[in-house]
């Protein structure tokens, strides 16, 4: 059997991750023959880590996807700054921007998503960057020079990211926000407030239920109540639509995306689609997660490793990236204490900086917000992802780690009850100790002649000695 | 043999058990500690008690005979007349892979290069493995590839006092080597254990992984040190190859994403990243918790890339290293009872090499056999169609140590023939045609290499009971029986060792410059010794890595996760692990009525939760079940352990042997059987009290 020809369009972490995925499941090509058409001139990057080059821990190449070889070395014909101008489905093939065509047998759609900036005037022009790609990256940090101003236009998760990031760069930013709260999708108002006064105090300033009405380089940008935020750089991040012109062009189902089913197809069985070009129900958009769990399948099915493998949709843990600030949100964060079914626990500390809800029913985790408490967070995600029954005690859910039994640090010999292990190496008691006291063994090295306690780690060498002294004392 | 001369004053000696091998004084049986560098002056419950299985009742004495189905005593003549008759009658009927052998990592340097020349030459067979594949395995494969030599600790053990960090994956040496816990006083710890281990109680910073994701946090780790900054770029550069591919994994780790796999907070890699980052003097340590998985060389792997991106191998006071197991689990892989080696960690399939240890062994390099199956395959194909029709078995007790251990019982009585050496009727002992009773540590000579590569003597300290003979006394035997020359199968362990010095010279693990008077005079000799005034080396790779162009290679490894997932049937995870008061198959120390007052049986740890909703409290019999076989232990509640997980140790025997349940799927590199996680339900044991 010949190797069917899979075409991707887009090289951006959904494309790439595909063919990943595809060259794992058939490293020596036998199976498919691919084409990754790149529209950008550059190769793929992890978008994830644009907020860590933002703030400064990494740099553009450190966040490339693939090594310069990679392409060669995976039998993958990659071909950078070709953007495709039309899909003709009748005869199978993609048309380029040279007229030249490519065939396919199946042709996938890894398109991303644009910014959407809105229709305000003064920013398409100079001073406006998008947070999206590398590029606006590095126009950022260009124009971001130290104790410059600058406006965030968009209080959500990836505008949050850049905020931080410009305030720990030295920045003075202000986040401009429609909404009551930040992160209103993800979060509550109770932790929405919690998450501001905690980036308020890394220096980030707010102003929620306004938008932008103008922008004027040199002067600020001009909210809809008429007042002034300073500003010599605007950065939007107001959210992105899905890029499907040419699905659109093609005659593709498209409702603010490519609409795809279960083995991520399009109304065309042989044109797939994944990422956040497209549309399933059960993928939240804007997550890298869902991408990557639907290149597995994509790739499952494209082999024909896995006929049976359909994408179910993701489980999304939404986790912000900002320095200091330690945030997840997952499954029903909106639900209140009120809702009959649901059993919700909230705890609130903004002095502290914590917040914490818990939704769970029938006795499994089905949404949780955990602001400022890292350990509650990774341990509730693995109840929630296993589904694993919550533990009685919800209290010690909610701290993250349930206290040890029996950690009764620098307790009194006296209070510790005769079968406690001194030491653990000989398995010697208390009450070993002091049946050799009292036959005569007064000092710790007598002690350890009598019992061995003390002669192998050595740890418990004082206290051994606080019995012997207690001993004395009585 | 000669019983030598009784000796009545104490004589300085090691301990038996593990590969810490502490300083002890042995005067008749009676034990006390000794200052040792390893341990100074320290030893646990099992080194204090070990003396008095030397004289236990239970002691083999006569070789047994099985005759109508019963063990009987017999000579030893007319018990090695036996195994050398059957086992000449099944090579000349089957061919000589139709005879199986199987060694231990707590055999002596000698035994265990005897061993190996008596399979390749005596039986000409290729079928021969050894304990150490379920121990040492994946750490040994892993270091060959990244330095080109392994050597469990390529410095001194005291060196560890030096640094102010440690991380300890899958360690847990306060229950399985206490006294070297004296080294890391110094250091803040960071611990990688899915349990809050006594090790894991004094960390600085407790990481708990979900069973099967070390390699992913090992990743998350690495990450960090790249994402905050603190990346060795100067020694990456200069010291080391590919870290680039190795990037390119770990950077789609991030923290947040490794997080969600492991359970291990973003925060807390990030602090791990950061300690390790800012000590002056650090180390990266791994044991069987991280090791023995299917994907155990990979996961080490990883472990000794976060290492090297922290610039740490190879330099004076920090590193990366593995605490070996058994007693003898360093030399025990490097003399040739391993099926794909020869003596001096020589490769059998390197021409070079084969023509180097023929020549020692005055046969022509094409006489001897190619690799042989490993020892998870050897077991499984007893008895089957192309397998091996008889087994001999030296210091080892496979029905209760090897995974899916009842499937090892089937296939151990599936075989025409069953020898073992043994000096207890351990397990296995008991399933054999004919049992040879051999002597214990302190009644012979022999050498041991310790987990820092140091070579050490242990000398005779008293007579073996009457009956009973080494086993090298035993191979010999048996040598001169199938046909070999005398003088090629030496009985006593000095003219064993001046051999396998000549074997090993040139090898990496090179001996040939280490004497039994250099070490009786109490010279520190760390391997390689390659010349009679050479002074050894106590620190490997300062100058270089022992690859051709010096450098220490990055190895790209990817996670995957554990080879069965928990389901709807069996939705708990079970791991194994050790107790203070024993040692291996228990075979020894349950012995020890002090040591079985302390652990008499085998447990189960539950989360209070978990056993309250299987209808089980404190001290119930649970039966814990697998898709291979199911354990009956008694449940303890532990409130630290994560509610989907359930922990047995597993050096108990019978019904209570942890390994019913382990999953034998091996590792594609070093085939290191699963025995760290795998998928069980738990219920209470029906008609129990």
């Amino acid at each position: 059997m010949s190797p069917r020809d899979v075409v991707i369009v887009g090289y951006g972490m959904a494309g790439a991750r595909l063919a990943d995925e595809i060259r794992r499941r058939d490293p020596g090509a036998d199976r498919v023959r691919l084409t990754v058409l790149g529209a950008e001139p550059h190769p793929a990057y992890n978008r994830v880590l644009l907020s860590a080059v933002v703030a400064g821990g990494m740099t553009a190449e450190s966040v490339q996807l693939h090594d310069p070889g990679w392409a060669e070395k995976a039998d993958v014909d990659l071909r950078l700054g070709t953007a495709v101008s039309r899909i003709d489905r009748a005869a199978r093939c993609v048309e380029l921007a040279d007229e030249s065509t490519v065939d396919y047998d199946a042709l996938v759609l890894a398109t991303g998503a644009n910014p959407w900036i809105p229709p305000v005037e003064g920013l398409e022009g100079d001073g406006v960057v998008a947070f999206r790609s590398l590029d606006d990256c590095s126009r950022i940090l260009e124009a971001a020079r130290f104790g410059a101003p600058v406006a965030v236009l968009g209080g959500g998760l990836l505008g949050l990211e850049a905020a931080r990031g410009l305030a720990g760069r030295g920045n003075v930013v202000t986040v401009v926000h429609p909404m009551p709260h930040v992160m209103e999708r993800q979060l509550d108002g109770g932790a929405g407030h919690v998450l501001a006064r905690q980036l308020t105090e890394l220096g980030v300033t707010f102003r929620f239920g306004a938008t932008a009405a103008r922008y004027l380089p040199g002067d600020g940008l001009k909210l809809d109540d008429g007042s002034l935020v300073p500003a010599d750089l605007v950065v939007v991040a107001a959210g992105v639509r899905a890029e499907t012109a040419l699905a659109e062009a093609a005659g593709l189902d498209v409702d603010m995306g490519v609409l795809v089913d279960d083995l991520l197809r399009t109304n065309d069985g042989r044109i797939h689609a994944l990422g956040d070009c497209a549309r399933h129900p059960g993928a939240p958009p804007g997550l890298v997660q869902p991408a990557w769990d639907q290149a597995a399948v994509l790739a499952d099915v494209l082999t024909g490793t896995d006929a049976a493998a359909r994408y179910r949709g993701t489980s999304a843990v939404t986790r912000l990236k900002a320095k200091g600030i330690d945030l997840a949100a997952l499954g029903e964060t909106q639900i209140t204490a009120d809702d009959a079914e649901a059993e919700v626990l909230t705890f609130s500390d903004a002095t502290g900086g914590r917040y914490a809800k818990l939704v769970s029913r029938g006795n499994r985790v089905t949404g949780a917000i955990l602001l400022g408490l890292p350990d509650a967070a990774a341990r509730i995600t693995q109840l929630h992802d296993r589904g694993i029954p919550l533990p009685e005690d919800r209290l010690a859910v909610l701290l993250g780690r349930s206290l040890p039994p029996g950690s009764t640090a620098a307790a009194s010999p006296a209070d510790l009850p005769a079968s406690t292990v001194i030491c653990r190496c000989n398995a010697v008691t208390k009450g070993r100790l002091v049946e050799a006291w009292k036959a005569g063994a007064a000092d710790t090295p007598a002690l350890a002649r009598a019992t061995r306690a003390t002669t192998g780690c050595g740890s418990c060498t004082a206290a051994v000695g606080g019995i012997a002294e207690w001993l004395a004392a009585q | 043999m000669t019983q030598g001369t009784a000796v009545v004053t104490a004589v300085d000696t090691h301990c038996p058990y593990c590969a810490l091998q502490c300083g002890m004084r042995l005067d008749a049986t009676r034990v006390s500690p000794r200052e040792f560098p390893v341990n100074g002056g320290g030893l646990c419950q099992k080194g204090w008690t070990s003396g008095e299985l030397l004289r236990h009742p239970s002691r083999l004495t006569t070789p047994l005979v099985r005759v109508d189905g019963e063990l009987r005593p017999a000579s030893w003549d007319d018990a090695l007349d036996l195994v050398a008759r059957r086992l000449a009658a099944l090579r000349a009927e089957h061919g000589a892979d139709s005879v199986a052998v199987f060694g231990g990592g707590g055999l002596t340097n000698e035994k265990a290069y005897l061993l190996g020349k008596f399979a390749r030459v005596a039986l000409g067979t290729s079928q021969i493995d050894y304990n150490g594949r379920f121990c040492m395995s994946s750490a040994a494969a892993a270091g060959l590839r990244a330095f080109g030599a392994d050597r469990g600790l390529p410095f001194p053990v005291t060196d560890l006092a030096g640094a102010d960090v440690v991380l300890l994956a899958g360690a847990n040496p306060a229950e399985t080597m206490p006294p070297f816990l004296q080294h890391l006083r110094g250091a803040e710890l960071i611990v990688v254990d899915p349990r809050r281990t006594a090790t894991a109680e004094q960390a600085a910073l407790h990481l708990a992984p979900a069973p099967g994701t070390d390699l992913a946090l090992a990743l998350g780790i690495l990450h960090a040190v790249v994402a905050d900054g603190h990346l060795r770029q100067s020694y990456v550069d200069e010291r080391t190859a590919g870290f680039a591919e190795v990037w390119r994994i770990a950077a789609a780790w991030w923290p947040e994403r490794v997080e969600r796999v492991t359970g291990v907070a973003a925060a807390d890699q990030r602090a791990a990243a950061a300690l390790l980052a800012g000590a002056r003097n650090a180390y990266v340590l791994t044991a069987r918790g991280t090791e023995q998985h299917a994907t155990g060389t990979a996961t080490v792997g990883a472990w000794i890339n976060l290492a090297l991106a922290l610039g740490l191998p190879g330099r004076e006071g920090s590193g990366f290293g593995c605490l070996t197991g058994q007693g003898n689990g360093q030399g025990g892989r490097e003399h040739g009872q391993k099926a794909d080696q020869l003596p001096g960690y020589r490769r059998i399939d390197d021409p070079a090499a084969r023509e180097h240890v023929a020549g020692v062994w005055g046969v022509p390099a094409e006489s001897l056999p190619g690799p042989g199956r490993s020892a998870t395959e050897l077991l499984d194909a007893l008895g089957r169609e192309d397998g091996p029709r008889a087994l001999l078995v030296f210091g080892s007790n496979v029905v209760v140590s090897a995974p899916r251990s009842s499937g090892v019982q089937d296939r151990l009585s599936a075989v025409d023939f069953l020898v073992v050496a043994d000096f207890v009727l351990s397990e296995t002992a008991a399933l054999a045609d004919v049992v040879l009773p051999v002597t214990q540590w302190a009644e012979e000579d022999g050498t041991l290499t310790n987990l820092e590569g140091r070579i050490l003597m242990r000398r005779k300290a008293i007579d073996a009971p009457a009956g009973v003979r080494t086993d090298l006394d035993v191979l010999s035997g048996l040598a001169s029986r199938l046909g070999q020359p005398a003088e090629r199968f030496p009985a006593d362990a000095a003219s064993v060792f001046t051999e396998l010095r000549a074997a090993s010279k040139g090898g990496v693990a090179d001996y040939s410059g280490v004497t039994y008077e250099r070490l009786r005079s109490g010279e520190a000799l760390h391997w390689p010794v390659p010349a009679e005034d050479h002074p050894g080396t106590p620190r490997m790779f300062l100058d270089r890595f022992a690859h051709p162009d010096g450098r220490a290679r990055f190895v790209p490894v990817d996670h995957s996760g554990p080879a069965e997932s928990p389901d709807a049937e069996f939705p708990l995870q079970a791991t194994t692990g050790r107790v203070l008061q024993h040692y291996q198959s228990g075979a020894q120390t349950r012995r020890i009525p002090e040591l079985l007052d302390v652990v008499p049986e085998v447990f189960v740890e539950v989360h209070p939760d978990t056993a309250t909703r299987h209808g089980l409290a404190e001290g119930d019999l649970a039966l814990v079940r697998s898709r291979r076989g199911e354990t009956t232990a008694r449940v303890r509640c532990v409130g630290t352990l994560r509610p989907d997980l359930v922990f047995l140790p597993f050096h108990f025997p019978g019904a209570g042997r942890a390994n019913l349940l382990t999953n034998p799927a091996l590792d594609p590199v070093s085939r290191m059987p699963e025995f760290k996680v795998c998928a069980v339900s738990l219920s209470r044991l029906e008609g129990a009290a």
